[in-house]
């Protein structure tokens, strides 16, 4: 009891103290906006938090946006005299799960301004409301289910919560991209559809049969493999059924590999074509001998040319700086996304940070504001203007075909089709 | 005597009862839905829509194959609860681990060109590792996680089975990784078709069955004929009285879990013929299936054990296409294990000893 006392008589004097020192520095006092603000003390950093899938099934994709983050962090200096603090990285799993927990660490700490992450939409639709009603902002690289933003048409998705934003596409431009390929470019009219359940992949298959049918196309079964199934015989009699020219399944890698090993084994499919997504354009699905000569649809990463205008770094640099730290290629396509989310963040923070005394303020809402009103930001993914929905993707999907299992960056060159929301 | 006292048999026989008439009625309508969606199925294959018949033929051979390995699992379960009455459930771990373990040979075999050259040698290869390396697993398992709780309650060694399942699924995530790894594709001429009794089937599967086949026999050859069967058998029935007739009951129980960890080694390559991929938490649904399979034949009963990871494996292959696809439920193939578990629930509805269960009693029962 008596300790409390005293603790809390210097807490009050030195609170007392600090309201002197800046009434002594002649600064008016700052009003916080409605979401309150961060205030950001002489010797502290400022504190963002990365929140990726860096375990598991799925970290091939968290690791590379991760990297990126740090990179862009030290790339961008200071803020204000501060430093920028992304802190330990946190882990959304790649699930609703994993994006609940993070998001619970993260808001318990009220010094933390923004987030970028998370890496999958399904760990985004558990994470984006408990960021958002504590007056966060969050920026993914690589979330792109259309759930997260809007249909582009005004209405927003039902996972959209203000505060969120993402340099990634919003898949109805992939599902637009992809329909158009297999239409127009393949020639192909009757089309099988696979996801998983999660918002990512069923958002991408809802988009590309919503496309596809408009073009004139056929969707002939649009079924569902569950999360850790290996026996992929009875889900594709019931594709072969329905006697596709094309399965479109864009999921992760282990369901991925196989549907790709099993399909051959299925009478009626011997000589079916298959098309997946960025979720399977990685390292360990491009190394087996059955992704040979499959179509994959991804975000466009020839970003050579394009600098990023808050660092002044271009793509190639960019991979130049990346395999000297990390002694690899980045294992996924979004980590010019990721470095473009971070220093948008950082340029925002800059523009509406407040110095007050020894004090930074950082109002939450003018953050937001801010970010909304990004306009023709120049990235390594290109220019980046963002939506009311937080959409600020360049929304350039390319579509390669795997024609060599060697050299998988050979193969990622051999885009056979643009398109360009 | 009024009704709700007497306890004469006519009177029972007659007495309205809401846990029978609900289970009744449980009984009476799944039988319904059942055979409202196989004919709705056979509608549609009359119509020429849905699988053709060379489809439902290939769904049944892999529904079998796929059955076979889970019978091979599912033995290891029936014999440790057979001899111990408890669940092992670290089982499909031990299943994992030899299965994970030649992974190593079977990708080197594959790079120097054995794989290819000398199929039968290589899968010979494939095959001693992983019954090694899981009957190893299976036998530690028993020596320094269950044997020290001989004698506690039956829930303790149950508890600590999935504490050995967890450190084991990890142990592996730590030493190989958590990416998904594949087995090379099956060997030289293996994975094209067979003629077999008319039909054509896929080399692997054919394999698959006549290896499980084989692994049966031989198990129930070593059960029933051996004088080290013998004494498992004996040790089943009564520990204590076992002892006392001469018969070494801690040796008794590792060759238990060693010819159960064999078992599962076995299923192991035929994991690797049949799916191929293979990551650190690849035993845990197996495991679960085979322990279904081993419910859903007679826990504790070999012969049932085979037959119920068969009928499992053909459920979950057939069921979701013939059943609810008939019924009109939407991507019905995500379902697959939900109709594997179902199928356990009806069995058990009708027969809640399992297939060929006998009536356990309740001094028995875990």
């Amino acid at each position: 009891m008596k300790k409390s006392r005293s603790v809390r008589l210097i807490a009050a004097l030195g609170a007392l103290a600090l309201v002197i020192a800046a009434c002594g520095d002649g600064g008016g006092e700052f009003e916080a906006g409605e979401l309150g603000a961060v205030e950001v003390g002489a010797d502290e950093a400022i504190q963002i938090r990365s929140l990726n899938a860096i375990t598991g099934e799925v970290a091939f994709l968290g690791i590379p946006n991760e990297n990126a983050i740090r990179m862009a962090v030290d790339d961008y200096g200071q803020i204000a005299g501060r430093d920028v603090n992304v802190g330990t990285g946190l882990d959304d799993l790649c699930s609703a799960d994993g994006g609940q927990s993070a998001a619970q660490t993260i808001v318990a700490d009220s010094a933390v301004v923004g987030v970028i992450g998370t890496s999958c939409s399904g760990a985004a639709a558990a994470a984006s409301p408990l960021l958002s009603d504590a007056g966060l902002s969050m920026i993914s690289a690589s979330n792109t289910s259309p759930s997260l933003t809007s249909d582009l048409e005004g209405t927003a998705g039902e996972n959209y919560y203000a505060g969120y934003y993402r340099t990634a596409h919003n898949d109805l431009f992939q599902g637009q991209a992809a329909a158009n390929f297999v239409f127009e470019n393949l020639d192909l009219t009757k089309v099988a559809l696979i996801h998983d359940g999660d918002p990512y992949t069923n958002g991408l298959t809802t988009a590309f049969e919503n496309a596809f049918t408009e073009l004139g196309g056929e969707i002939v079964v649009h079924t569902a493999v569950s999360v850790g199934q290996t026996d992929m015989v009875p889900v594709l009699t019931e594709v072969a059924a329905g006697e596709p020219e094309l399965i479109f399944f864009p999921i992760f890698p282990a369901e991925g590999t196989a549907i790709a090993q099993q399909v051959s084994g299925v009478a009626g499919l011997e000589d079916v074509v298959l098309m997946a997504a960025d979720g399977l354009s990685v390292t360990n699905f491009l190394d087996l001998p059955e992704s040979e000569n499959m179509y994959f649809s991804g975000p466009d990463t020839r970003f050579d040319e394009n600098t990023n205008e808050a660092t002044d770094l271009n793509g190639e640099q960019f991979l130049a700086d990346y395999e000297s730290e990390f002694g690899e290629a980045p294992s996924a396509d979004f980590w010019g996304h990721a470095y473009d989310a971070t220093t948008m963040l950082l340029t925002a923070i800059e523009a509406v940070a407040v110095e007050d005394g020894d004090s930074l303020w950082i109002d939450r809402q003018a953050l937001r504001d801010e970010l909304n009103s990004i306009s023709g930001f120049d990235g390594l993914i290109g220019s980046i203007t963002c939506d009311e929905y937080g959409d600020c993707g360049a929304n350039v999907i390319s579509i390669f075909q795997h024609n060599n299992l060697d050299d998988h960056q050979a193969s990622k060159a051999n885009i056979l089709y643009t398109y360009s929301g | 005597m009024t009704t709700t006292t007497s306890p004469s048999k006519t009177s029972r026989r007659f007495r309205f009862n809401w846990v029978d008439s609900f289970l009744w009625f449980i009984r009476v309508s799944a039988l319904i839905a059942i055979v409202i969606g196989i004919v709705g199925s056979v509608q549609l294959f009359l119509e020429g829509e849905g699988p053709t018949a060379e489809q439902w033929r290939d769904l049944v051979i892999s529904g079998l194959s796929t059955g076979f390995m889970y019978g091979l699992i599912a033995l290891g379960y029936s014999m440790v609860y057979g001899v111990l009455g408890f669940i092992n459930f670290a089982h499909g771990e031990v299943f994992m681990s030899g299965l994970m373990v030649s992974l190593i040979a079977a990708t080197l075999m594959f790079e120097n060109g054995f794989w290819d050259a000398n199929p039968t040698l290589a899968l010979l290869i494939v095959l001693s590792i992983s019954m090694l390396v899981s009957t190893l697993v299976a036998v530690l398992a028993e020596r320094i996680a269950y044997r020290p709780l001989r004698g506690a309650p039956r829930l303790i060694p149950l508890i600590t089975s999935i504490g050995v399942s967890f450190f084991l699924q990890y142990a592996f995530a730590g030493i190989f990784g958590v990416a998904t790894r594949s087995y090379p594709p099956a060997p030289g001429n293996l994975g094209n078709d067979v003629e077999f009794l008319g039909i054509a089937i896929e080399g692997t599967k054919l394999l698959v069955v006549g290896v499980a086949l084989i692994s049966m026999v031989g198990l129930w050859w070593f059960v029933a004929k051996t004088k080290t069967g013998r004494a498992m058998r004996a040790v089943a029935e009564d520990k204590e009285i076992a002892g006392l007739m001469g018969i070494n009951v801690d040796r008794t129980i590792v060759t238990t879990f060693a010819v159960g960890g064999a078992m599962a080694g076995v299923a192991g390559l035929l994991w690797a013929l049949l799916f191929r991929a293979v990551d650190f938490l690849t035993g845990f649904l197996p495991g679960i299936k085979a322990f279904t399979a081993a419910v859903l034949g007679g826990i504790g009963n070999l012969p049932g054990a085979m037959l119920g990871g068969v009928l499992l494996g053909l459920f979950e292959n057939v069921g979701p296409l013939l059943v609810l696809n008939g019924l009109g439920i939407p991507a019905v193939s995500q379902l697959k294990d939900a109709v594997a578990f179902a199928a356990l629930v009806l069995v058990l509805v009708f027969r809640p000893t399992g297939l060929l269960g006998e009536r356990l009693g309740s001094e028995d029962r875990a």
